[in-house]
């Protein structure tokens, strides 16, 4: 399933330094709570988790809940000893699944 | 829509010392009536951690005080504690006093966390507490608390 993502890291890092991760993707978040204009509830259709990892270590994970705003944005501080490639990856209702690979350079 | 709400000074200020009330012992009398705890968001927090103790303290949630639009509202925190492989905070969980759902976001954060600040953008039914509540690699449990006013409130207005 394709999504629009933005992944913000600095172009690259020092070694052992910390730095900030920032990421959103396109989502409606829509909470199950809602009403459409027949009264009925919206169905819920969420993201319910996000992880972001580093060459196969876990560095974060979310597990989100329907008070998370639309297009789900999510920063986070990690630190890194080594060049190497991050996962990001999405999952929520209906089967909604997505991943991002993105470099990171350490010096 | 959502700028179309500024609040007015006047009901700002009167209303911004109900955001401070734990310190309240001898301060003049809020401008709002306190809002009673729900005891289901006592239970949503014992599911976390497990009924623990909670020690206050730590957990510093950071977000405006009053917020226009409850449908976004930015909002971080921050646990000052170190991260070590061998002392570190391992998870931070956010709850909501008067969201339809308590459970805001569930954090965990692996030992490439390079510090304890997360942020993220939420919904906010009405003005209410938020609770962030911290998991510490030895398995003590912090929280923090801040108090929201909201004049535009999130499920309500698209």
């Amino acid at each position: 399933m394709s999504a629009r993502t933005l992944i913000d890291l600095p172009p690259r890092v020092r070694r052992g330094q910390a730095f900030e991760v920032r990421v959103s993707i396109g989502h409606p978040m829509e909470t199950g709570y809602r009403r459409g204009a027949d009264g009925a509830h919206l169905p819920r259709d969420i993201l319910s988790e996000f992880r972001c990892d580093f060459e196969g270590e876990p560095v974060f994970r979310a597990r989100l809940y329907p008070a998370i705003s639309a297009n789900p944005f999510l920063a986070f501080a990690m630190v890194a000893e080594r060049s190497g490639e991050l996962l990001f990856s999405w999952r929520g209702d209906h089967g909604f699944a997505h991943t991002e690979r993105v470099a990171l350079f350490v010096e | 829509m959502a700028t179309g709400f500024a609040a007015e000074p006047a009901a700002v200020r009167a209303l911004q010392p109900a955001a401070v009330p734990a310190l309240g012992t001898a301060a003049a009398p809020a401008a709002v009536p306190a809002l009673e705890p729900a005891p289901s968001l006592n239970a949503a927090i014992r599911a976390f951690t497990g009924g623990a103790t909670l020690r206050p303290g730590k957990v510093l949630v950071q977000v405006a005080p009053l917020v226009d639009n409850g449908n976004t509202v930015p909002l971080s925190v921050v646990v000052d504690h170190p991260m070590r492989p061998d002392h570190h905070v391992a998870a931070i969980a956010l709850f909501s006093e008067r969201n339809p759902q308590h459970e805001v976001a569930n954090f965990q954060l692996g030992l490439c966390s390079a510090a304890a600040r997360v942020s993220t953008r939420i919904r906010l039914a009405t003005s209410q507490k938020l609770v962030a509540v911290a998991r510490l690699s030895d398995g003590a449990f912090w929280y923090g608390e801040a108090e929201v006013i909201v004049t535009l409130s999130a499920c309500i207005e698209d």
